[in-house]
């Protein structure tokens, strides 16, 4: 690791305002900050740990939703009665996600903000546009098999490799953010950006700005949803192609539906056209396999992750089988139902 | 953790000094002056010559370096020193009543739920941490939720056994 200064933040305002300086990094839990700055893929001059900021609870919102602080770690959040009840697809991705040590580090606000793990974005003796403006892509033409197949560029086709954005894409969150230039909400799908010619922004965060919360609305699915993730190992391992899915059935028709992909492009990828197909419909195989071919329109191999369209067009009809049928993925008994 | 609370700046200057933090680890008291870059394991294990906790892959990829803070487990080797001021740690050290060993550290013993033993200081903090969550009972749940401590000699169906042997033995009573 590089030599840095430490400085620990009074509050939101003189963390922003750090923040906005040159070469300095928030530090949440740390637990891809430290071990990018191992790898010395980030090389900051100051962390300003953001820890004790008293954005670390779980609140009701007036309007029926759930306000989520950005330094509740992933294990409150996963493991809060009210997150389980009324929002278990977000529940069941987190704790599909890294391993019990990590998530008790690992924070929300830094859940969002996770780099990728292109194996050549890690390791600095390789040419990688999104570490260093300009120097090339390892990855295409390269070893690509966790790599994006939707939304890729000329100049990256790394994926975002959370878990818990995924679910909270399908929720349509809000993300709440402070900077040196006052507060907004974003909504999640503007949240994270696709890699285009900039592919060394991955959010659409401007500088010195903090995640304080994430927003979710009233709205949920309670019976029909599912986190389906699937990877090169049961555990402990990031996905190769995730699912998650939100149903809101009426009378045997699906009233409302949200779908959200993991592990193929550099967002959680939802296509509102795909979900419509969905709206009014009784559950068939044919009506879901129209919709993974909606879902995964325009979508490219890179070699070494051709496998991966295939695999999510399983993958998006099984889950939605699974949502249809109120029999959600377990996280704990791996056997996909 | 809260006896430090506002704005301080720890470490200004060119020099970058150590900085002033206290941990009570293993029931004990250390006040201590630690450079930023160093992670809570290295400091066990360099300075405070707490070698039980061992470094696997020094990525959080492998558990080997799990401790307890606060009486939750999480990977050493990805926090920093100095974010911790303030907090209680307990490593594979800290679990012995004198001569009497940890139930844990027993069942490991008595299932022989280890072979090199590498991984075992991590594997036993974990379980521990495990039971404090109180989010497992079943064998499925527990190899689950030790799915974040790998053993390259393959000892979890004896793992898995010691944790259970725990865990039943604590719901009986
Ligand atoms: C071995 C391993 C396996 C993993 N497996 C998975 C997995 O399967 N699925 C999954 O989803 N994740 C996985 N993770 C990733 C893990 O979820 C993230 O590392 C974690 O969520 C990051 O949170 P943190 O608080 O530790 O962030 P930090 O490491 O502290 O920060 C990460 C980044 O976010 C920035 N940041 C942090 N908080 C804020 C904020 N409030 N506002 C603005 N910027 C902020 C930091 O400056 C930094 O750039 C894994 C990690 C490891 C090491
Ligand atoms: S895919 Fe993106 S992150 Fe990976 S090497 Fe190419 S530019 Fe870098
Ligand atoms: S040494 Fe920390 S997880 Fe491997
Ligand atoms: S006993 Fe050897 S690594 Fe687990």
């Amino acid at each position: 690791m590089n030599r840095f200064s430490y400085h620990r933040a009074g509050d939101v305002a003189e963390a922003a305002q750090m923040g906005a300086e040159a070469d300095t990094r928030f530090l949440a839990g740390g637990t891809n900050l430290v071990d990018l700055m191992k790898a010395n893929v980030e090389r900051p001059t100051r962390l300003v740990d953001i820890s004790r900021l008293p954005h670390n609870k779980i609140e009701e919102l007036p309007e029926g939703g759930l306000r989520l602080g950005a330094l509740v770690t992933n294990a409150d959040t996963a493991y809060d009665a009210r997150v389980e009840q009324r929002y278990p697809l977000l529940s069941s991705a987190i704790l599909a996600g890294a391993s019990p040590q990590l998530r008790n580090a690992a924070t929300n606000g830094g859940n969002l903000n996770q780099r990728t793990r292109c194996y050549y974005f890690y390791d600095t003796a390789t040419a990688c546009n999104k570490r260093e403006p300009g120097s090339g892509c390892g990855a295409i033409n390269g070893v690509n098999r966790i790599h994006a197949i939707l939304g890729t560029s000329e100049a990256c086709i790394a994926t975002h490799p959370s878990d818990m954005c995924v679910a909270l894409a399908a929720l349509e969150a809000e993300v709440r953010v402070e900077g040196p230039g006052g507060a907004r909400v974003i909504p999640f799908a503007d949240y994270h950006r696709l890699p285009g010619d900039e592919p060394s922004k991955d959010n659409t965060l401007q500088p010195g700005e903090i995640v304080t919360a994430i927003d979710l609305p009233a709205d949920s699915f309670t019976e029909n949803y599912t986190y389906l993730k699937l990877r090169d190992r049961l555990s402990y391992a990031f996905a190769l192609v995730s699912v998650a899915v939100g149903l809101t059935m009426e009378g045997g028709k699906i009233a409302k539906a949200r779908i959200a992909l993991g592990g193929v492009a550099h967002k959680p990828w939802r296509v509102p056209a795909a979900e419509a197909l969905l709206e009014g419909q009784a559950p068939s195989p044919e009506l879901f396999g129209r919709v993974a071919d909606a879902l995964l329109q325009g979508a490219v191999g890179q070699g070494t992750n051709d496998f991966k369209i295939d695999l999510a067009r399983r993958a998006i009809r099984r889950a939605l089988r699974q949502a249809a049928a109120g029999t959600p993925q377990s996280q704990t008994d791996k056997h996909v139902a | 953790m809260d006896h430090i609370t506002g704005s301080q700046d720890l470490s200004a200057g060119t020099d970058l000094p150590g900085i002033p933090i206290t941990l009570t680890i293993n029931g004990r008291v250390r006040e201590l002056s630690v450079a930023p870059w160093v992670t809570l394991l290295d400091l066990l294990r360099e300075r405070l010559d707490l070698t039980g906790t061992k470094k696997g892959c020094d990525h959080g990829q492998c558990g080997a370096c799990t401790v307890l803070v606060d009486g939750k487990r999480i990977n050493s080797c990805l926090k920093l020193a100095v974010a911790y001021d303030g907090a209680e740690i307990t490593t594979i050290e800290g679990l012995a009543q004198g001569e009497a060993l940890h139930p844990l550290q027993q069942a490991f013993i008595d299932r022989d739920a280890f072979q090199c033993g590498y991984c075992t200081p991590g594997q036993i903090c974990s379980g521990i941490g495990l039971m404090n969550e109180g989010r497992a009972s079943t064998r499925d749940e527990v190899r689950e939720l030790m799915s974040g401590n790998i053993c390259r000699c393959g000892a979890y169906t004896n793992i898995t056994d010691a944790v259970m042997d725990v865990l039943e033995k604590e719901s009986v009573k």
